[in-house]
């Protein structure tokens, strides 16, 4: 049962082998086939064998991704997948597993979940396709959706906060957090390799476009002409420069972020300088925070840190319990406590 | 030794009698529940057979002396094989107003109440509501009042223990219990011993435990209070070696057996709730038996975590209560479609709601039985008794192995709590679970069905060539792809229905106590067993004819349940709930069935069955 270094024996697994027979059934368009194909095209690079990789999912559109790879897949409840994928990843630490979420799923009915698998730090890899809107129930409000989003729920406008999927994952101190664009492919390879990489929860929000649902969501971010105006992409240790000529850059005034030109004055060593490492989380949160519409996004990865593992310290407590103890003997477990013997002629010792 | 001096003092004449049902009763902080359980074991060492049931407040620190503050402790012991903690108790020990005022209108006529006569004071009497002294008042006529000083009497006691005045009167519900003793001939070893352990760290307080035990049980001795002392003889229990046992401690040790018999790893995830936690606090202890205990952020992380370990292949259980039930449900569902064994425990109390917590009541029946959306079934057992939850959580693991199910078992306050002798098993008797996971790629189906069983395989992820999709939509039949074929959807729903039908092949012959034709049947399932049993035992002792069954299988029901039902004139089924097994039955079977429902949070006595069926025949 327990899986092994991928058998040399087998061919290199290719992108297809990793395309179940299953017919997709997305919209036409819709950004989920870039999630799939990307992570198709990532899998046999990871180096794990397909039967130790398991895809988890709960209810929505996002969430019928298992039926696409040729992995193990279970395709569950709503909101439910996060704690689904903790019993496998605790019953059976070896697999690598992965949660495929939508923004209702991992943030609304699941957001109990959400947040209790990220504090855990249970070394699973989470995905949540964020298209703000229900999908799969046609239309309506999401918790991520903009405050004023008319939807199907929502005639006259909505009067809800969003909520930042990132933002949530940063302030639960998830070790792993990621942002990556539906249509930024290469990108998208980039960041989920690094989260198959990471030892410990990975947490990796995908901006998605529903094109029958909410069309556009993210279009400010995708069109060519402005969008290296509008993205800063993360890199470690690196000063946070930006713009179609790399003539922008991000630094730090007091405890607020500001967009600074470079040249007049301004060269890359005033910027501020992102690294992923940093144990503590606040300048993390604080670029999460960015919606400001002079300021860029920030892609990539946010967060990658190194913390104990829930599964793994759960196998150490056994690990250690055996070792003290030796391996539990049950008729040493029912012949304990305070006992007597009932003789045949009825009396009692 | 304290067992010799004993002998030497016993010079006042022993009184035989068959049973005994005494109540301790107090303020949670007087140590009524230790008192309890030390009497416990010290009848458990005299030979005789037992029933215990504690009864304490869901407040952790109600205020002292008040009349929700109130802790009791019921044990009955007797010569004979007895199946329940009693029903009124023979003696009461109060050890304030308070804990009188609450357990009065339980008391038999005539029966005894022993009191701290010290704490009838004039503030104790106000918190409990009393106008006037009961003690001096001549309320209590009708019963055998015996008032002892005990908190002078252990303080006398102990002056010369370097304890504090407050540490030193911490004593008395020892010096209390020493009385106790002496008046039932118990032996006070096992007590002394437990207090040598107890307080290891500190030998003074040993010691003054200590004396306040013996002094109390030489107050008796020599107090003219006592004319005499009553013994129970040894009960004739099967030769073997036993312990005493509550229901959460054997269900827990069942479900590590079962873990063993399956040799298969047991995964257990929980959220606390009363009275369900303890075998959650006892699971997480047996790490070294390989148990991996989860507690979860709510119920339903709980029982989906548990899905999870089920699917990647561990003996997966998830305990809890009524409320933390209904939010399994649609996890459970999950748990159906997907066809993965699962062990659900309801320690059940009394609702709706949060209800009253720490109280007993049976009336999640039809949620586990029907409870959930779709057509959706699952087995349903209970076990009898205390020692009984062993055999049943065995059974339930090896039924949800076996078939590949969901599995309820319900056992309530009642039972996790109270306690009783417990022979141990032979653990070479204990039949293997066998549990085997598909690993042949070319044959694999993951919904092709075992012929007899209906199960379909359990693959755990990690074995090449049979990576599959699964989740809660519809399957197709055998190949488990998404189906919405109006046929195929039918056809699944009476394939799950029928693999849980067939697990009636696995379910032994039904017993019958009595006849097994005649004009009245009782049908009980889970903790009124001991009631009910005994309550035919009486009526059939009086030359009377009536014949009961015990169900430990709800859902199904065995297959020879109809046939036993239908020799009978009259079935009556006993239940604390308004008829939840009675609506079953009657839906099942299509026979008039009467129903003795009762609902206070309390079992029932056996009194109470008696006076049904006497009623009936
Ligand atoms: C318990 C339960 N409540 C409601 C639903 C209906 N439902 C299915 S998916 C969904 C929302 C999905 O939205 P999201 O997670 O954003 O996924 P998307 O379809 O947008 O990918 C809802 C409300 C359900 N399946 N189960
Ligand atoms: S409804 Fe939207 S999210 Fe769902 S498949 Fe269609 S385009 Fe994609
Ligand atoms: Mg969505």
């Amino acid at each position: 049962m327990t899986p092994t270094a991928p058998p040399t024996a087998r061919p290199a697994p290719t992108r297809q082998d990793f395309a179940s027979d299953q017919e997709v059934r997305w919209c036409p368009g819709c950004g989920d086939y870039s999630i799939l194909a990307q992570m198709q095209k990532i899998m046999p690079d990871l180096g794990i064998a397909r039967e130790n990789i398991v895809f988890v999912s709960g209810i929505g559109c996002s969430s019928r991704f298992p039926y696409y790879m040729n992995t193990y897949g279970f395709h569950t409840i709503h909101g439910r997948a996060t704690a689904i994928a903790t019993g496998i990843k605790c019953a059976h630490p070896e697999l690598s597993v992965w949660v495929m979420t939508g923004d209702g799923d991992g943030l609304s009915i699941g957001g109990n979940h959400m947040l209790h698998i990220l504090r855990r730090n249970v070394d699973v890899k989470i995905v949540l396709f964020n298209n703000r809107i229900y999908g799969l129930t046609k239309g309506q409000l999401s918790p991520t959706s903009e405050l004023g989003k008319i939807t199907k729920s929502t005639p006259v406008g909505s009067i809800e906060h969003p909520i930042n999927p990132v933002s949530f994952a940063i302030a639960a101190e998830a070790t792993f957090v990621a942002r990556a664009i539906d249509s930024e492919t290469a990108h998208m390879q980039e960041v989920l390799k690094r989260a198959a990489m990471h030892k410990g929860v990975a947490f990796v929000e995908i901006l998605q476009n529903c094109n029958i649902f909410n069309d556009g969501a993210w279009d400010s971010l995708k069109d060519r002409e402005v969008k290296s105006d509008r993205l800063v992409n993360l890199q470690s240790r690196k000063p946070l420069v930006f713009g179609k000529n790399r003539d922008k850059g991000i630094r730090l005034n007091g405890y607020k972020l500001e967009v600074a030109s470079l040249g007049s004055g301004v060269s890359e060593s005033d910027l501020l300088v992102y690294d992923e490492t940093e144990t503590d989380s606040s300048l993390a949160f604080l670029l999460s925070r960015e919606g400001r519409p002079d300021f860029p996004v920030p892609i990539g990865v946010f967060r990658d840190v190194v913390a104990p593992t829930y599964d793994e310290l759960l196998s150490k407590q056994i690990a250690q319990a055996q070792a003290k103890k030796g391996p539990g003997s049950l008729k040493d477990l029912i012949y304990s406590g305070m006992r007597w013997t009932v003789k045949a002629n009825g009396t009692s010792v | 030794m304290a067992t010799k001096s004993q002998a030497a003092n016993n010079n006042k004449p022993v009184e035989i009698v068959d049973r005994v049902t005494i109540r301790f009763a107090g303020d949670s902080g007087d140590g009524i529940q230790i008192s309890g359980n030390q009497f416990t074991m010290a009848t458990a060492f005299a030979g005789n057979d037992l029933g215990t049931m504690p009864d304490y407040p869901a407040e952790i620190r109600a205020p002292a002396g008040s009349l929700p503050g109130v802790s009791n402790f019921q044990i009955s012991f007797s010569e004979s094989d007895i199946h329940t903690p009693g029903d009124a108790p023979d003696v009461l020990v109060a050890m304030n107003p308070a804990a009188l005022k609450v357990n009065l209108r339980d008391l038999g006529p005539g029966g005894t109440i022993i009191v701290n006569s010290d704490s009838f004071a004039t503030a104790n009497l106000k918190k409990a509501g009393y106008e006037a002294n009961p003690l001096e008042d001549g309320s209590l006529e009708a019963y055998r009042l015996i008032p002892i000083a005990i908190t002078q009497l252990n303080a006398k006691a102990l002056e010369e223990s370097p304890l504090s005045k407050k540490e030193r009167d911490r004593c008395k519900n020892f010096y209390a219990l020493g009385v106790i003793y002496w008046l039932y001939d118990r032996p006070l070893q096992t007590t002394l011993d437990f207090i040598a352990e107890k307080f290891a760290k500190s030998p003074e307080t040993v010691a003054a435990n200590q004396t306040a035990l013996k002094s109390g049980y030489n107050f008796a001795d020599t107090t003219e209070i006592f004319t005499s002392h009553f013994r129970v003889r040894q009960a004739q229990l099967p030769p073997g070696e036993y312990r005493n046992i509550t229901g959460s401690e054997s269900l827990v040790l069942g479900l590590v057996a079962a873990s063993q018999l399956a040799e298969t790893p047991l995964f257990y995830g929980s959220y606390p709730i009363t009275p369900a936690s303890e075998m959650l606090h006892e699971l997480a202890y047996l790490k070294n038996f390989g148990v991996r205990t989860f507690q979860a952020e709510d119920e339903i992380a709980a029982v989906c975590a548990t899905i999870g370990a089920s699917y990647a292949g561990s003996l997966a259980v998830t305990g809890t209560s009524g409320p933390g039930a209904a939010l399994k449900s649609e996890a459970v569902g999950l748990a159906v479609m997907a066809e993965l064994p699962l062990v659900v425990v309801n320690v059940q109390r009394a609702g709706p709601s949060t209800g009253m917590p720490t109280k007993t009541e049976q009336a999640d029946l039809l949620q586990a039985a029907v409870g959930r959306n779709g057509e959706c079934p699952v087995v349903v057992l209970a076990p009898a008794t205390p020692a009984d939850c062993f055999s049943m959580a065995i059974e339930a693991c090896r039924l949800a192995v076996k078939y590949m199910t969901p599995v309820y078992l319900m056992t309530d306050g009642y039972l996790a709590n109270g306690s009783e002798p417990w022979r141990l098993p032979d653990l070479a008797s204990l039949k293997k679970i066998p549990v085997s996971h598909a690993a042949d790629a070319k044959s694999f189906e993951p919904y092709q069905r075992d012929p007899k069983t209906l199960a379909r395989p359990w693959v755990v992820p990690g074995a090449p060539g049979l990576e599959y999709r699964i989740g809660g939509l519809e399957k197709a039949e055998v190949t488990g792809d998404v189906s919405y074929d109006p046929v195929n959807h039918e056809r699944m729903v009476h394939l799950r229905a029928e693999k849980i039908r067939r697990v009636a092949q696995d379910i032994p012959p039904t017993e019958v106590f009595g006849e097994t034709s005649g004009q009245l049947l009782l049908v009980s399932w889970g903790s009124t067993f001991g009631a009910v049993h005994s309550a035919v035992e009486r009526v059939r002792a009086k030359g009377k004819k009536v014949s009961s069954v015990h169900l430990r299988h709800i859902s199904p029901f065995p297959a020879d349940l109809g046939q036993i039902l239908k020799s009978f004139e009259t079935v009556l089924v006993p239940e604390l709930n308004l008829g939840q097994l009675r609506l079953l039955l009657r839906g099942e079977y299509g026979l008039p069935v009467v129903g003795l429902n009762k609902v206070q949070g309390r079992p029932f006595t056996i009194g109470e069955v008696q006076q049904k069926i006497e009623e009936l025949i």
